[in-house]
């Protein structure tokens, strides 16, 4: 007895998602599963062979894995809480300082800062190498001609400054995106409250502590969880300073070049595709769980004011 | 009307002529990573080889070094690889062969013309099978500057104690960095550092087989030694080496800025195109005077035959002609610093080239002593080599340490050192 005839399947959506879902699916659903299963496999005399947890017991257990495993991810989180402390202040300043309307050629600033986040890893790492190289740097002849030479240290090849380093140069890079998010934060914050404030005396720095700040702390959210994903996934610029044995002694090694190097091999090393997935796996976890604890820890207490 | 016939009996005559010659006609494709040699192999060495052999056709197709063994095995998985392979020294080269993709070429006549240590690259584990041609090898010894030497009044070391009087003249004298050799890079430290000095210590072929046997530990003092002279070369390397790398090193010296480079003999053409001072080579120092001395002479490239080629006998006549005099004296001297592994006599025209191949008749070769079996396993000998060396170097572990940790390394997975 069915007389309402069902809602018309509505096709035009299908067909307007099919093309994002298949290529998304094709180039990331896929091998991000694909790379997981391949993580519970091994290969023996010739053939793959199903292990279970056998690889993430000898990544986690055996000495020698566990021992560069953590490493790797102690070197991933100093390089992270740089990127914390250094990169997102400077740029929450740096967005301050443009939106402040009496500074002049605020456009062109604007541009320079942002210019290195769209240069390739490769020409920033070679132009770093380069600008810090005790040989033909500039470096050491700057700070000779401030007289203060006897501070310099051929930073990328000293194992206690090598990371620290490099994280440095990835803050001089990115130091754009926290910029121009919070940029486009401050401007949409508008006038009326400023001004409402100014009415109750609540000008200049204490308008930023007090008005803008708490306005812009979404943003900020969103800023420190794309760092974390960023820099957990990060592999290019050290791969390209330093090469794929994260010298000096593996003191920048982190989980992009330790999964890189077991993944592909090295020199005389033959890759391992299983282990390397491995290692994979454990970071696709780690991201995971930074991302949870970002989603339901933090994201649901900020407080969203409307205007 | 005319032309159609001429187009005609020019077709006519192709097809009878390929009919023909089918009985031995054959073409040969080589893969290869040398992508830097696609002139000399086009220009050179296959004229020559077609000259001797109408009716067999060779090609050239290199691919990028770095993609090669992924090329090359999806390339061979899918049977569309070509019928002469260049092989990679060691493991590489060893699992196609486990996997069946390279032809057993033990029986090649070309074979004789190889000692042992010359096919050990390419050989299986016991040395019964050995599956490519060895085609050449770089030496390992010390460039200097000849005019720097003669600036400073000073001789060629033959000893280790030698080698450090030089170094500290240098120093004195001020005008030269002593020796150009980085530790940003890792490898050179152990490939010219660690693998150029050692062989003279733990006497080349017996302690490097003796180490696969497990009868010497990497702890014995032959081992330990070279750690120990390496610890002394932080003070010759010039400011801010930690930081230097194997390109500026190179410049270094080609600038005339440094006076003695730990090299490899594939240096030497470059180094000719840079440098516009004479240079001379010295072998490593052997640690006392009148000591027998041996030199890392590191096979490096061979040729193969694809089990799965479609003219197995054109390929064997191009694998015997690659093991004759004749390939071996146009290979030496279109690339100097590419030595022929055959015992054939061949002239060499670049003096730093000669200088260096005439070791050979004054010292034992041996290659270096982790490349073979050793680096089979995790921790990777090999990588660990360059890690210890470097950290020796910059006086953050000592001789002793570095040597229980590569042992260890090595323990925890080769049976016969456990």
């Amino acid at each position: 007895m069915a007389t309402l005839s069902k809602p018309k399947f509505r096709w035009h959506i299908a067909v307007f998602l099919a093309p994002a879902v298949l290529v998304y699916t094709a180039v990331m659903i896929y091998p991000l599963f694909n790379t997981l299963r391949l993580s519970f496999f091994a290969e023996i005399d010739h053939e793959r062979v199903w292990v279970g947890l056998r690889n993430f017991r000898t990544l986690f257990l055996d000495p020698v894995w566990s021992k560069q495993f953590w490493n790797a991810l102690a070197n991933n989180f100093w390089f992270f809480l740089i990127h914390m402390a250094v990169q997102n202040p400077i740029g929450i300043a740096l967005a301050a300082i443009l939106s402040s309307p009496r500074l002049r050629f605020a456009a062109l600033y604007r541009s320079a800062i942002f210019v290195p986040t769209i240069l390739s890893f490769v020409i920033v790492g070679f132009a770093w190498k380069l600008i810090l190289s005790p040989i033909w740097g500039i470096a050491p002849g700057m700070l000779d001609a401030v007289g203060l030479k006897f501070l310099y240290q051929p930073w990328l090849g000293k194992q206690e400054y090598a990371l620290t380093t490099l994280a440095l140069v990835s803050v001089w890079q990115f130091v754009g995106i926290p910029m121009m998010l919070i940029y486009a934060a401050l401007l949409s914050i508008p006038e009326e409250i400023l001004e409402a404030g100014e009415c109750d005396g609540i000008t200049g720095l204490s308008a930023f502590w007090k008005i803008k700040l708490p306005l812009i702390l979404p943003s900020i959210g969103i800023i420190s969880i794309l760092t974390f994903v960023g820099n957990f996934n990060a592999f290019d610029l050290i791969y390209a300073a330093q090469g794929a044995l994260a010298g000096p002694d593996f003191s920048t090694d982190i989980l992009g070049t330790f999964m890189y190097r077991t993944f592909f091999g090295f020199q005389l090393q033959l890759g391992d595709p299983h282990m390397g997935s491995a290692i994979a796996s454990a970071m696709f976890a780690i991201i995971l769980a930074g991302v949870c604890i970002y989603l339901f820890g933090i994201q649901r207490r900020l407080r969203h004011y409307q205007f | 009307m005319k032309s159609m016939t001429l187009k005609g009996a020019l077709l006519i005559t192709t097809l009878l002529g390929a009919t023909s010659a089918t009985a031995q006609d054959a073409e040969l494709t080589i893969e290869s990573w040398r992508n830097d040699d696609l002139t000399i192999w086009q220009d050179k060495i296959i004229p020559a080889f077609e000259a001797a052999h109408p009716g067999i056709k060779v090609k050239f197709t290199p691919s990028a070094p770095a993609e090669y063994n992924a090329v090359l095995n999806s390339k061979l998985d899918a049977g569309s690889a070509g019928d002469l392979i260049t092989c990679r020294p060691f493991d590489a080269s060893l699992a196609l062969y486990e996997a069946g993709h390279l032809a057993d070429l033990s029986d090649l006549e070309g074979m004789g013309s190889f000692s042992d240590v010359a096919k050990s690259g390419w050989s299986t584990d016991d040395g019964a099978h050995t599956f490519c041609v060895p085609m050449a090898s770089v030496i390992h010894g010390f460039i200097y500057n000849k005019d720097a030497f003669a600036e400073l009044g000073l001789e060629v070391p033959a000893t280790v104690d030698e080698f450090f009087a030089v170094l500290d003249k240098i120093k004195e004298d001020g005008s030269y960095i002593p020796m150009a050799m980085g530790t940003n890079d890792q490898w050179e430290a152990a490939t010219m550092g660690y693998n150029n000095i050692g062989p003279n210590y733990w006497k080349g072929e017996q302690g490097r087989l003796a180490l696969i046997e497990g009868e010497q530990k990497l702890t014995d003092e032959p081992w330990v030694d070279p750690f120990r002279q390496l610890a002394k070369w932080s003070a010759y390397l010039g400011d801010g080496y930690e930081a230097q790398t194997y390109p500026d090193s190179q410049n270094i010296f080609t600038l005339g800025r440094a006076a003695i480079y730990p090299a490899g003999s594939w240096e030497i053409s470059g180094f000719n195109a840079q440098a516009d001072f004479e240079m001379g080579a010295f072998k490593p120092p052997v640690p006392n005077a009148g000591d027998a001395c041996y030199i890392s002479d590191h096979t490096d490239i061979g040729i193969g035959m694809n089990a799965a080629t479609t003219h197995p006998e054109a390929a064997k006549t191009f694998l015997n002609w690659v093991a004759s005099s004749e390939f071996a004296s146009i290979f030496a001297n279109e690339l100097p610093g590419f030595f022929p592994l055959s015992n054939a006599e061949v002239e060499l025209r670049d003096p730093l080239a000669q200088e260096m191949i005439s070791w050979r008749d004054a010292c034992a070769s041996t290659i270096r002593s982790t490349y073979q079996i050793l680096s089979r396993g995790t921790p990777n000998l090999e990588n660990e080599t360059w890690n210890a060396s470097v950290a020796v170097i910059k006086g953050a572990e000592a001789p002793e340490a570095a040597a229980q940790r590569l042992q260890d390394g090595l323990a925890s997975w080769y049976e016969p050192q456990k």
